[in-house]
Formats: C-alpha cells, sequence, structure tokens
C-alpha cells in the first residue's frame, strides 16, 4: 500500500475513535437528567415491568386478619414482612424490616402479637417517634388490618 | 438522590437501548478495523478468514446486546460498548504482535476463548443476579474469603513465581491469578461491611484541626487490610496488588463514612509500608531506580526504556497498525500493552483509551450517586474504583509517571484470570446501574391504600 493510503487510514481509524468518545459524551450529556413524570401516567405503567399479581385474597374482606406488614412509602418501599410473633423495623441489618430511611432509629419499633389477629407496636425509644394512622403513640398501640405505622418518612401498612 | 422528587412525581431514565446497539456496532468495528489494518499494513492483504472473525466478534458482541436488553433494559447504555471497544483493542494488539515471530504465534485466539468465558460469566451475572442487593449477605464470609484468595499464592506448592512476582497459583495445567477474583469479592465485602457499620465509623472518634480522626479501636479493619497489602507486598512482591487493595479499601471508607481522617490515615500507613519496603526488599529499589532514571543501568531497565523509544516513535499518530516495532518490548501482550499501543497509533490513540477508561469510572460513579440503596452505591464507587487505580497505576507505570506496578490494563492485557474478572465486573455494574436507573413504581393504583396515606408531617421529625 502507499504511504499516503497508509495514512489516511491511520487518521480515519483515529477518527472513529475519537467520534466514538464525542458520541458517548453526548449520550451522557442528554442522560444527565431523567424526565420527570407523574407517577399516575399511563406511560409509566408502561416503561414498568408488569405489576405483580394481586394475590387474590387480598382485597376479600376488610375484617379479616392482618398476615403482613409491607413498606407503603419511602426508599424502602415494597419491603415486607409477614407477621411473626415479633417484628422489629429499623435501620439494623438485623431488622426484620430494613428500612433505609435517614428519619428512623436503628431499632426503631416493635410489632408484637397480642392474642388472635391484633399486634401491638411498640416505640422502641426512637428518636422520632413511631406514628399510628398519624397520632405518635407513647403506649404501646394495638393496630389491625388497614392500620398505618408511620416511621421517619417510612410508612408500613398492614396487609392481610 | 432519590428517584421521588415530589409526591406523584417520578424520574425516568430513558432506556437508550438503540444507543447502545449503535455504539456496540462501531466498537466492534473498531476492533475489526484495527485487526484488517495490521493486515494490510503489513501483507496488502486481508486474510480469507475475515468473514468469521466477522460472524464471532460481532455474534459475540449481539448476543451480549440482546441479553442485556432481555434482561436489564434500564441498563447504563454506555458500559457494554466501552468494554467491547477496549476488549477489541486489545484484542487486535495481540494478534498483531503475534504476528512478529516467523512462525507467529496463537496468543490472540488464547485471548479470544477466554474473552469468550468472560462474556459467558458476565451473562451468568446479569441474568442470575437481578438485585445487586443479595450480595450483601455475607460480608464476613466474603471478607475471609477474599483475604484467602489474595494470599493464596503463598502456599507452598501451589503459588508460583514468575516475572519477580509470587501473585500466581498453578493447578495442574492451568495457572490463575486470584488476586483477580479477591478484588471482586472484597469490594463485595467492604460494601456491605461499610453499610452496616458505617454510622459508627464515620461518627465516633475525635478531632483534630477540624478533622475527625477515628477511634483507635475501630481501626481493627483498616489494620488487618494493611496488613494483608503489606504480606503482599512483601512475600508476593507485588507493588500493584498491594497497591490496589490497600487503595480500595480505603477509598470505599471514605466513601461511606466522608470522613478526611481515613484516607489520610490511609496515605500514612501506604507511605511507611511503602518507605519500608523501599529500604527493605530489593525489589522496590529496583522499580523506584527505574522509574527515575532508567538509563543508568541499560540492560536491567530494558523493558521500560524500550516502551519510551516506542511513545517517542509513535509520535503523536503514531506508526500504523502493524508498522511499529512493539516487539522489542519485553511482555509488551501484558503489562506494557499500553506502550504498544501507544507506538502504533500514537498519543492521540492512547489518549482516546484513557478516555474510554475514564468514560466506564464516570459512568460507575454516576451510577453511585444515582443508585437508591447505600450498598449498590458503595459497591458501583468501589468497583469503579478499581478500574481507575489500576488503570492510573499501570498506564502511569509503562508512561514512567509512576514507578511501574505489575497491575493488568483491564480488558486489554492479555491473561484470563484478569479478563474474566473484569467482565464480571462490567456485569454487576450494568446490573446494579438497571436497578438504578429503573423507575420504581410508588404505592400506586393496585393498592388498595393509596388514598389513605397520611401526608407527612416533617415539622417534629429529626434527621439521625
Amino acid at each position: 500500500m502507499s504511504e499516503f493510503l497508509v495514512a489516511v487510514l491511520k487518521l480515519v481509524f483515529l477518527g472513529t475513535m475519537w467520534v466514538f468518545i464525542l458520541f458517548a459524551a453526548n449520550v451522557i450529556k442528554t442522560d444527565m437528567f431523567g424526565r420527570t413524570v407523574a407517577t399516575n401516567s399511563p406511560e409509566l405503567n408502561s416503561l414498568n415491568e408488569p405489576p405483580q399479581k394481586h394475590r387474590g385474597r387480598r382485597r376479600k374482606s376488610p375484617k379479616g386478619l392482618a398476615n403482613a406488614l409491607t413498606v407503603i412509602t419511602g426508599r424502602s418501599t415494597g419491603a415486607t414482612a409477614s407477621l411473626e410473633d415479633t417484628i422489629v423495623i429499623g435501620r439494623a441489618s438485623d431488622a426484620d424490616i430494613v428500612i433505609d430511611d435517614d428519619y428512623s432509629s436503628t431499632r426503631h419499633a416493635r410489632v408484637i402479637r397480642s392474642g388472635s389477629g391484633t399486634w401491638m407496636v411498640h416505640d422502641l425509644n426512637s428518636t422520632n417517634g413511631t406514628y399510628v394512622n398519624g397520632v405518635r403513640i407513647t403506649t404501646p398501640t394495638k393496630v389491625s388490618l388497614g392500620d398505618i405505622i408511620r416511621i421517619g418518612r417510612t410508612q408500613l401498612k398492614l396487609e392481610s | 438522590m432519590s428517584a421521588i422528587t415530589a409526591p406523584g412525581n417520578v424520574v425516568v431514565y430513558r432506556k437508550r437501548r438503540n444507543t447502545e446497539l449503535l455504539m456496540d456496532i462501531v466498537a466492534l468495528s473498531i476492533g475489526l478495523g484495527a485487526w484488517a489494518l495490521t493486515h494490510l499494513n503489513t501483507s496488502g492483504t486481508i486474510p480469507p478468514e475475515w468473514p468469521w472473525l466477522v460472524g464471532m466478534w460481532g455474534g459475540l458482541g449481539l448476543v451480549l446486546h440482546i441479553l442485556v436488553r432481555w434482561r436489564l433494559p434500564f441498563a447504563d447504555p454506555l458500559i457494554l460498548p466501552t468494554v467491547l471497544l477496549l476488549n477489541g483493542l486489545g484484542l487486535a494488539m495481540i494478534h498483531r504482535i503475534d504476528l512478529i515471530p516467523d512462525p507467529a504465534k496463537h496468543d490472540a485466539t488464547t485471548q479470544l476463548i477466554w474473552t469468550g468465558l468472560g462474556a459467558a460469566l458476565f451473562l451468568v451475572v446479569i441474568i442470575g443476579l437481578r438485585d445487586h442487593r443479595s450480595l450483601q449477605r455475607f460480608p464476613y464470609l466474603l471478607f475471609l474469603a477474599g483475604i484467602a484468595l489474595l494470599l493464596l499464592p503463598l502456599v507452598p506448592g501451589l503459588g508460583v513465581e514468575q516475572f519477580g512476582s509470587r501473585i500466581w497459583i498453578r493447578v495442574g495445567p492451568f495457572s490463575f491469578q486470584p488476586a483477580e477474583v479477591a478484588k471482586i469479592v472484597l469490594a463485595i465485602a467492604f460494601a456491605a461491611y461499610l453499610v452496616e457499620r458505617r454510622d459508627v465509623l464515620a461518627l465516633a472518634g475525635r478531632h483534630v484541626l477540624g478533622i475527625g480522626f477515628p477511634r483507635l479501636r475501630d481501626l481493627g479493619p483498616i489494620m488487618i487490610m494493611w496488613a494483608a497489602s503489606l504480606a503482599v507486598l512483601v512475600f508476593q512482591n507485588d507493588l500493584g496488588t498491594s497497591l490496589l487493595f490497600f487503595g480500595l479499601f480505603v477509598m470505599m471508607l471514605y466513601v461511606a463514612t466522608q470522613r478526611a481522617g481515613w484516607p489520610i490515615l490511609g496515605t500514612a500507613l501506604f507511605a511507611i509500608g511503602a518507605v519500608a519496603a523501599y529500604y527493605y526488599t530489593a525489589h522496590v529499589k529496583v522499580r523506584v531506580g527505574a522509574w527515575l532514571y532508567p538509563f543508568d543501568n541499560f540492560d536491567r531497565n530494558l523493558q521500560v526504556i524500550s516502551a519510551q523509544f516506542g511513545y517517542a516513535w509513535g509520535g503523536l499518530t503514531g506508526r500504523g497498525w502493524g508498522l511499529g516495532r512493539p516487539g522489542l518490548t519485553p511482555l509488551a501482550k501484558s503489562d506494557f500493552i499500553a506502550a504498544a499501543l501507544g507506538e502504533e497509533i500514537g498519543v492521540l490513540g492512547l489518549m482516546a483509551i484513557i478516555m474510554l477508561y475514564g468514560l466506564l469510572v464516570a459512568r460507575g460513579l454516576r451510577m453511585a450517586l444515582a443508585c437508591r440503596d447505600p450498598f449498590g452505591k458503595l459497591l458501583a464507587a468501589g468497583l469503579s474504583f478499581v478500574f481507575a487505580l489500576q488503570v492510573f497505576a499501570i498506564i502511569g507505570g509503562v508512561t514512567r509517571l509512576l514507578p511501574l506496578t505489575g497491575l493488568t490494563t483491564p480488558f486489554m492485557s492479555q491473561g484470563g484470570s484478569s479478563m474474566i474478572s473484569n467482565w464480571v465486573i462490567a456485569g454487576i455494574l450494568l446490573v446494579i446501574s438497571h436497578q438504578a436507573r429503573r423507575p420504581i413504581r410508588p404505592m400506586d393504583e393496585d393498592h388498595d391504600s393509596a388514598a389513605g396515606v397520611i401526608s407527612l408531617a416533617d415539622d417534629d421529625t429529626r434527621l439521625i
């Protein structure tokens, strides 16, 4: 091959590498901020994975027994634990429900069974307190299906 | 950074899978172009087996792309193309050096097989590991496993010494660098441990001159890592591995605690270790000598000197693929592949390669910022820092910015263990990026209680 052709090909090769980098820089630029989408827009649903199938019994009767405690708002949304005899909620990694919330204490609250179908929430001397249905609790408080417990900025709901 | 901005709004990232496909194609073509140019420049023809090569390399890229599209639709669009481009350039350069001796060698074929294995493990990671948080479970076990792997080459009968460093183990016909696997295992272990303990490590202790220093009893882990790194340095004679692991740990401590005392302490400990190693081991003295005064001993520093001549001969745009003489440098395929590339594609090409590594690291750190859980943040930051430190140490060493440390150039150097573990790291980063960029579904219409959620009264709530 002629020297000229070698030089041209060499430059084309280097040029392609730098075009790749500039293209990547452009991708980074356009990817810097996501778009804000309303949670109820259909677009989000199409983007997301299909919603989990409802367990049939979930809505059967609002008077049923609570079987699980699920995080419904906050960064740990979706975390869940089935109601055993005792559930500890907090930031500690050995808590039964680990919530990633800067406003929660390490071991924040405990949910204990008290008879069939009723549960008591105990605040474990947390800094910011535990709320049941919007009211800060000072003594162990009875909760049942549908009640909402708030810890820091995280809310948990008793579900069937 | 939380993905939820205001009640009722969610930040959505675009998937950009088609952008990734386009960039994959460009990346694969650059690798193939390097191979074709090598043959055009040396013999004037392209070997007849080119359709096979195009099919194999293109097929590999396509399979990876399709599986990422299927499993991780929200994954970062830049990581896979960048990795494919770096890997392609590395393969092309190894093949080019293969052609120098008269019966040409076939190291590039072996390397291609390793790439295939690495890509297969990459697929195992992206298919098997849906959520990186499942890696969080066994910090102490992983820590012990990592340290054991790191020190494995010291076991008599198992470890072998090559090129002055005892970092390989040999089982039957296979030799292997366990430190490459330890890199991943320890990054996971550090991230899990630090998520658990960061409060104590960040807050307890006293302040000196405005900088927080930790308590004596919290120094256990950093001292263990320091001792392990020194053991690697002294008994395995490996400066690079030692630097890599200690640096990784100190950096992750800093990210987890945001406390300047840790890197200061870490640097001081490393400096003590390095000075002691300089005075008490011959190995480090040789490396520092080759860095500062290479021309004092031509025979001993031949490798470094030859690399410098290579850069000089390459100049701005390089000699062109196949037209330099990278074979003169010992170990041009592995440790000194950056020198071979610098000679043939010049400073412009080498800078492009460094930019590509920079892109990879930047995307990893971007993911650490976007990730929602602290474990993912730390792991992404740690794994990208591994790349950053490794590239800085080896390219810095080859270009004589730093004393030479025998680290591999990720995705480029010849060597199976490194190739495999780097592909696994790329896989983990992609999984984290998918989790970070995926829009989370706030409790919505399928939840019967959406209306019943009480608004959050933040007035009396304190951050702890």
